[in-house]
């Protein structure tokens, strides 16, 4: 039931706690590959988890335990929103929606780059990427195959001992952010 | 035609995905609004707010905008195309990863695309902001969130929902 997102801080908390599916040490790794592979973060360590413990079949039935409910919400309430979607009320309703979550986006990215923003390198990249698809709107397969090269090659295993070190990984295993801690 | 075309994008955004959800949002309004005219700004908007209110990922707005263009096959297929090519490649990552574990290029890798990740969050969220942020006091909710969560842990759905309601009710 992770409401607006953050869904990974409710994951740690069951998988780790309260099931002891995975120890602290095999939930990062777990979250190292989320976070490494495209795709949503929750529905990766989904596939993992449900992997480890039960196979193909634990996989999927992790991943639709993780999607289904959250999918009938929203096609529920996407159906009244067609039928209102002109209705004033609906409509600013949603606007107000949009803004809370640029709050609420913002928090969660400078917390899941809390590493990469006090490395002067990283902030380099990010800002190159955030610039290149923001401002002049380059196409993001493109930066995938430009930026995203550079950035791996500058952390190039010949020189990665003394750049890569291990507080650059987003999901470090230090102290925790509250929203991170549920 | 149309869900062959939904179809291919959304399997393309799936794969392009590096940062997850929010990461590929830029592309995603760029292929749906810009691209292919499915939905204008506005709509773009709406389907992103109502995935902000339901449980589980947000980017469960994807379903609503195949539902929106063709209907429960535009819903199945759109979903099927962004969900599904990433899970197969997790699990047979999640497979290789032990066998990965003493290649050197593994930890660049992780290092290398962090940052990239995070600079495409970053665009994620001034895409969303460029089509929310429109007023004075929708600026006002944005930030109020923003230094209530920096102060404390709050449910960021609960936030969002007096967000809303309290731009219905002032305006």
């Amino acid at each position: 039931m992770s409401f607006g997102g953050g869904a990974v801080a409710y994951l740690r908390e069951y998988i780790v706690r309260q099931e002891g599916w995975l120890d602290d040490e095999g939930f990062l790794g777990a979250m190292e590959i989320s976070e490494t592979l495209p795709g949503l973060n929750a529905v990766n360590m989904a596939i993992i988890v449900g992997d480890n413990l039960r196979g193909i079949m634990g996989a999927a039935v992790s991943v639709l335990g993780m999607l289904l409910p959250g999918s009938i919400v929203v096609m529920v309430l996407g159906i009244l929103w067609q039928s209102n979607h002109q209705n004033l009320n609906v409509k600013q309703f949603l606007l107000g929606i949009a803004a809370a979550a640029v709050g609420l986006l913002t928090t969660v990215t400078l917390q899941i780059g809390r590493r990469q923003f006090r490395q002067l390198p990283d902030v380099a990249i990010v800002f190159v990427t955030f610039v290149a698809v923001s401002i002049f709107k380059v196409p993001l397969p493109f930066i995938l195959l430009t930026i995203g090269p550079v950035a791996v090659w500058f952390y190039r295993p010949s020189i990665a001992k003394e750049r890569a070190a291990d507080e650059h990984l987003p999901f470090h295993r230090g102290a925790r952010h509250h929203l991170f801690r549920h | 035609m149309r869900l062959v075309h939904l179809f291919l994008v959304f399997t393309l955004l799936s794969v392009l995905a590096v940062g997850g959800g929010t990461a590929v949002l830029p592309e995603m309004q760029h292929m749906t609004v810009d691209t292919f005219h499915w939905l204008t700004d506005a709509q773009f908007r709406s389907i992103y707010s109502i995935g902000q209110v339901a449980p589980g990922p947000n980017m469960l707005m994807v379903l609503l905008i195949g539902y929106h263009l063709a209907g429960w096959s535009g819903m199945t297929v759109v979903g099927l195309a962004f969900f599904l090519p990433d899970c197969l490649l997790t699990l047979f990552v999640n497979r290789w990863w032990v066998h990965l574990g003493s290649w050197p290029w593994r930890v660049s890798i992780q290092r290398g695309l962090a940052p990239v990740a995070i600079g495409l969050m970053l665009s994620g969220t001034y895409a969303i902001a460029k089509l929310s942020i429109i007023d004075p006091l929708t600026v006002l909710i944005g930030l109020v969130v923003f230094a209530i969560l920096l102060w404390r842990h709050v449910n960021p759905g609960i936030l969002v929902l007096i967000g809303g309601t309290v731009y219905m009710v002032l305006m």
